[in-house]
């Protein structure tokens, strides 16, 4: 596991939890005594840490290397899962997955942003930067989910839509104004879940929905915390001020009515328990599928065309 | 209309003294213009950037004057031509700014599903989050010549891929030859470029 470096009293504290319980059984009531103790101060340690993380040290949250990844959720919360491949233009992104499966037992589409563990699985994914045909696959996709009446749950993250030539050539911006445009009227209830980064223009292509659930140490931004500040204070190194300009995080999110609701994480982050993080997510998602798959295409449709309708602050 | 800062936005500069500073130098309250006019035989509804207010970035008012063009456009059914030129998102209303690009997407969707024609024009530069939404989804979109078009600029991709970009990469006449853009027209033929599509797409039609 990597240490974030505000989590240095975490690291101490789990490395003598492991030494000591190396040290093996039958060395003693004392070392359990001490391990049990150990481990409570690493909650409440945790805890601590957590529940005052400053917007940067989410940001760094949000990317950490261990943090689940749409295919962990799925793998967590969809069953019968068959992923559909390529945009029928150009070619397959991996960056993208997108596919169909049950949740709950409930037939539903799977897209999603995916980013690799190793080396070789993240120049395979992009580090979860799409290209063009990444998002026209995952439209593609989402009209199938359409044309057989079933629900669209998305999870985006992304660090952003990938910024090269083959992706300018091939019309970056053109796919993403086209998800936007389609998946305001796409006549099935549509669930985003944001569950790391939500990187602009290129997690926004995949986040147009009835409901946008963000886990609470997901960020949200329109650029980069990093490509903010070297624009706004020439110099990347204030992305820590930035991160905390740009008011990234769930709860300021839901504050400003960006979002519907913030999802808790297990305590330290998704990313020590994703299978709890999974659980709590999958829960939220059942409660609005639910209220979701009540309504008739004709409100659903009207409900979420005001939804982006009326985002916005000004005076007149 | 102006922009209010709810994110109470500070850099080396506050967004309110950068607001102020932008109406003072341009004289508008904000990066767009939006106006009722003719266009030869044509009443249109017509929106147009001011590059000089803050890059001509996209904030809540461009997002919600946009949306408030189509929908006189839908009531008095008349087309709407909207005169982009903008970096993008406005950075200092972050995810506010982000979400008028699907605002404009789903008005866009609006006036589509009322069958009224939406020509949008690409003057330099086009970028980022105005690229990526309504600006290359028009049902006809006409770009200037020499244009800078694209989603990422230019700078973020050279650092990202560490080359140097051909020579007229993300130009307008790049963007024809690549499919995304309909016709390279120079700005004194645009008026009459635009009427003469709307002559057609708006005039007597064959109906069964």
């Amino acid at each position: 596991m990597k240490y974030l470096d505000f989590e240095k009293g975490i690291e101490e504290l789990e490395r003598r939890i492991d030494e000591l319980t190396s040290v093996g059984r039958g060395a003693g009531v004392d070392i359990e005594a001490e391990v049990k103790r150990l481990k409570k101060k690493l909650n409440r340690t945790l805890i601590r840490i957590y529940r005052n993380l400053t917007p940067w040290q989410r940001v760094q949250v949000a990317r950490h290397p261990s943090r689940p990844y749409t295919l962990d959720y799925v793998n967590y919360m969809i069953t019968d899962f068959f992923e559909l491949k390529g945009d029928r233009r150009f070619g397959d992104d991996k960056s993208i997955v997108a596919g169909f499966g049950k949740f709950e037992g409930i037939s539903v589409c799977v897209i999603g942003h995916q980013k690799g563990r190793t080396t070789k699985e993240n120049i395979e994914r992009n580090f979860g930067m799409p290209h063009p045909e990444g998002y026209r696959k995952a439209l593609r996709v989402m009209k199938l989910a359409e044309k057989f009446s079933i629900p669209i749950l998305t999870f985006v993250d992304t660090p952003g839509a990938f910024p090269g030539i083959g992706a300018e050539e091939r019309g970056q911006a053109e796919a993403i104004g086209e998800n936007l445009y389609e998946m305001v009227s796409l006549r099935v209830p549509i669930i985003v879940s944001v569950i790391g980064e939500g990187g602009s223009g290129g997690a926004l292509a995949i986040s147009v929905g009835d409901r946008i659930l963000m886990l609470e140490n997901a960020i949200y931004a329109v650029i980069s915390p990093e490509g903010c500040a070297s624009i706004l204070w020439r110099d990347s190194a204030k992305a820590p001020n930035a991160a905390a300009a740009l008011r990234l995080t769930a709860h300021e999110l839901l504050k400003l009515g960006v979002i519907d609701e913030v999802v808790k994480e297990p305590i330290g982050g998704a990313h020590r328990d994703p299978k709890v993080a999974a659980n709590i997510l999958r829960r939220a998602i059942r409660r609005h599928l639910k209220e979701l798959l009540h309504k008739n295409p004709y409100t659903l449709l009207k409900e979420r065309f005001e939804k982006y309708r009326k985002i916005g602050v000004f005076v007149e | 209309m102006t922009s209010l800062d709810p994110l109470e936005f500070v850099d080396t500069k506050s967004y309110k003294d950068r607001l102020k500073e932008a109406i003072k130098s341009t004289g508008l309250k904000e990066a767009v213009v939006s106006v009722e006019g003719d266009m030869g035989s044509h009443r249109v509804q017509l929106v147009v950037f001011e590059f000089a207010f803050l890059g001509g970035s996209m904030g809540s008012v461009v997002g919600e004057k946009i949306a408030r063009a189509v929908e006189r456009s839908i009531e008095k059914r008349q087309p709407l031509i909207v005169v982009s030129c903008s970096g993008g998102a406005r950075m200092q209303e972050s995810m506010l700014s982000l979400m008028q690009m699907a605002k404009t997407c789903a008005m866009v969707r609006k006036l589509s599903e009322h069958r009224i024609p939406f020509i949008s024009v690409l003057t330099d530069p086009t970028t980022g989050g105005v690229s990526a939404s309504y600006a290359l989804i028009g049902d006809v979109v006409i770009a200037e010549p020499g244009a800078l078009i694209g989603f990422a600029g230019p700078r973020v991709i050279e650092q990202t891929i560490g080359q140097k970009l051909p020579e007229g990469f993300q130009r307008a006449e790049y963007l024809l030859e690549h499919g995304f853009v309909d016709m390279v027209v120079e700005r004194k033929k645009l008026k009459e470029a635009i009427i003469k599509i709307l002559d057609v797409l708006c005039g007597d039609k064959y109906v069964s």
